[in-house]
């Protein structure tokens, strides 16, 4: 058997994949920033073991409860912030977030700053292990449905988006409310699983992360998540002996992570998986590349404008300018110029 | 009441030098610069440090942390988001955050965790008209942002960098095409709004006599807030949203409890969201397409 340190870290391994995967679905797959993760999982964690140590309910019950509450209170936080193009989101979750924190520390069912305490070891590796597999195959399924690829869409280009037909605000906030709840699943495990819950360990630090694990893994893809939580829950136990700064300091790191990230490379360690999974691309890519080339003729080489629009068509159809294509990006704005540049470089 | 007046308007005055940094910035990137409340919190440590130098007098030491902060954020500028000008936002807006919490974790690294005092430089008095309570603290916090924006107000307005800023937050590709120097216009705007910042945090360490690694977090917040309210890219808007969002919380505290201060700030924030996003003066939100 392995012995309880490892046992634990795998635990705690699968809670971080669950919120990683389910802030990916809101900033991966929808562009939208969420800077309060960590909070739907206090909300989660808070209502799960509420209801199993003082009313006595099913520990999955509770679970299923958890989720939904967190998902009660995405949809709060979300139709009045992601009905706006902008930046909100961010900001609203980030006070969300915050509010949460001090609500729970002045709550008394909640112990307030002495935390919540007697709550049932419930929770096990077999039960955390089912909930990723669960939180891994509905997501993969909804990012590869229709839903999914409308979130691609908004991601790429709202405007746009709209103009084809998709209702933006309805699939902002149920990709928003959908993370929540996941996050709040992911937060009964962690209260089943510590059996003590502070209002602390659901702060911004928490959120930012889980953020830094979408980020370091590869927005927007399935691995990627999978990847950054692992890496980012292993590396700070395996530095521990290295090196007092490392644990001391993680928050530095994290902050360090998501500049240099963006700056070199955008799509994460493993991003390039999202074409894989997402939508299929290198075939199509193959396409655009050569037979695309010789089915428009020399047209293409000659006229700038009639290839810039042709790319953009193709590029917008298949939800193609990625996370990353955007470094080769000169001037204008939006996904033409991104595919375009794009094609050129392919 | 009266005197909630005079406390709304001595804390939103720096809510709105804060709020100040936010909109310019915004109105010529469209990014909200997570890291401001960081800038305001590196201003008070600069100002802290600069008012310990022994016979330097207290505007001197000001002007120190707004200097010192102007050369923080141009080089946030330069480093976080120059780089990703033409990048989809998602991406600039990440490396705001991570910007935000790696120079908050560096100042914690370099300065340590613990809350400093800040010596008060002169004289602390007392004024009472009637009923009304008034100290130096006070007057020296409106005094000096009142005189902030008025100064602002004719940079923006009349000198020549100020209509460069004008026309660049108004079309940035224009702007170039007609001489701007567009990158030395957006250096400028971050060197004023972290200026204005750094009096803000300088102003708030002395008045709470705190000065600490995480204080830039929630004022930070509430400048963004008080940008919102105001309409963000609006100058007069964030002075006015400033002072509103400062009145509202006192108001607030004095009603409610104290603990739900910073619950009022986000609910107001959520109001003007639904109700008028654009704010009391903001223009049309609509992207161009």
């Amino acid at each position: 058997m392995i012995s309880p340190y490892y046992y634990q870290l795998l635990v705690i391994t699968c809670i971080n994949v669950i919120m990683a995967l389910s802030l990916n679905l809101v900033t991966g797959c929808a562009g939208q920033l969420s800077l309060g993760h960590a909070a739907f999982m206090g909300i989660g964690a808070y209502t799960a073991g509420i209801l199993t140590s003082v009313y006595g309910v099913p520990f999955l019950l509770a679970l299923i409860a958890g989720g939904v509450s967190a998902a009660l209170f995405g949809l709060i936080v979300g139709l009045p912030t992601l009905r706006l193009k902008g930046d909100y989101l961010a900001i609203a979750t980030l006070g969300f977030g915050e509010i949460i924190r001090v609500t729970i520390l002045n709550m008394k069912i909640t112990g307030g700053a002495f935390g919540l305490r007697g709550i049932a070891k419930e929770a096990n590796l077999a039960t955390a292990a089912a909930a990723v597999f669960l939180a891994y195959w509905t997501l993969m399924r909804l990012m590869k449905s229709r839903f999914g690829r409308a979130l691609t869409a908004i991601r790429e280009d709202e405007v746009a988006a709209g103009a084809m037909g998709i209702d933006i605000t309805r699939h902002k906030v149920l990709a928003f409310v959908i993370g929540a709840a996941w996050a709040g699943i992911a937060g009964g495990l962690f209260a089943h699983w510590f059996r003590y819950l502070n209002p602390s360990s659901f702060a911004f630090a928490r959120s930012v992360e889980i953020l830094s694990m979408v980020v370091l893994g590869g927005m927007g893809s399935l691995e990627g998540p999978v990847i950054g939580a692992v890496v980012l829950t292993y590396a700070p136990e395996i530095l521990r002996g290295a090196s007092d700064f490392v644990s001391r300091y993680r928050m530095f790191f994290y902050g360090a992570i998501l500049v240099i990230m963006m700056l070199v490379r955008p799509q994460g360690l493993v991003g390039a998986g999202v074409f894989r999974n997402g939508l299929r691309l290198p075939e199509i890519h193959g396409l655009r590349g050569s037979k695309a080339r010789r089915m428009q003729g020399p047209k293409l080489r000659t006229q700038e404008t009639a290839k810039d629009s042709q790319q953009h068509a193709f590029a917008k159809g298949l939800g193609a300018a990625m996370p990353g294509g955007h470094r080769k990006g000169s001037t204008g704005t939006g996904v033409r110029q991104r595919g375009g540049d794009q094609h050129a470089d392919s | 009441m009266l005197q909630q007046v005079v406390n709304g308007l001595t804390l939103g005055s720096t809510y709105a030098l804060i709020a100040l940094g936010y909109t310019m910035v915004y109105g010529v990137l469209r990014l909200i610069n997570f890291a401001h409340g960081e800038v305001y919190m590196i201003g008070a440590f600069t100002g802290l440090m600069a008012s310990q130098i022994p016979g330097l007098p207290f505007p001197a030491a000001l002007l120190i942390a707004m200097a010192g902060a102007a050369v923080v954020g141009v080089a946030i500028e330069r480093i976080a988001y120059r780089p990703l000008r033409k990048a989809p936002r998602l991406a600039a807006l990440i490396s705001a955050i991570g910007m935000s919490i790696f120079l908050r974790n560096l100042t914690l690294a370099v300065m340590g965790p613990q809350t400093r005092a800040f010596p008060v430089p002169f004289e602390v008095r007392h004024f009472s008209i009637g009923r009304l309570r008034i100290n130096s603290f006070d007057v020296l916090i409106l005094v000096t942002s009142v005189g902030l924006m008025i100064g602002l107000h004719f940079l923006v307005q009349k000198a020549k960098i100020g209509k460069a800023m004008r026309a660049t937050a108004q079309d940035m590709e224009t702007a170039s095409l007609m001489g701007i120097d567009v990158n030395r216009v957006i250096a400028f705007t971050f060197a004023v709004g972290s200026a204005l910042a750094a009096a803000a945090g300088v102003l708030i360490g002395m008045n709470f006599n705190a000065v600490e690694p995480s204080m830039g977090m929630m004022p930070g917040l509430k400048g963004f807030v008080a940008a919102v309210l105001g309409g963000v890219g609006s100058i007069p808007g964030a002075m006015i949203g400033g002072i509103l969002l400062g009145m509202a919380e006192v108001m607030g505290v004095a009603l409610l409890r104290s603990e739900w201060r910073d619950a009022i700030a986000f609910g107001i924030l959520a109001l003007v969201l639904l109700i008028k996003p654009s704010g009391i003066f903001g223009g049309n939100l609509q992207e161009k397409v």
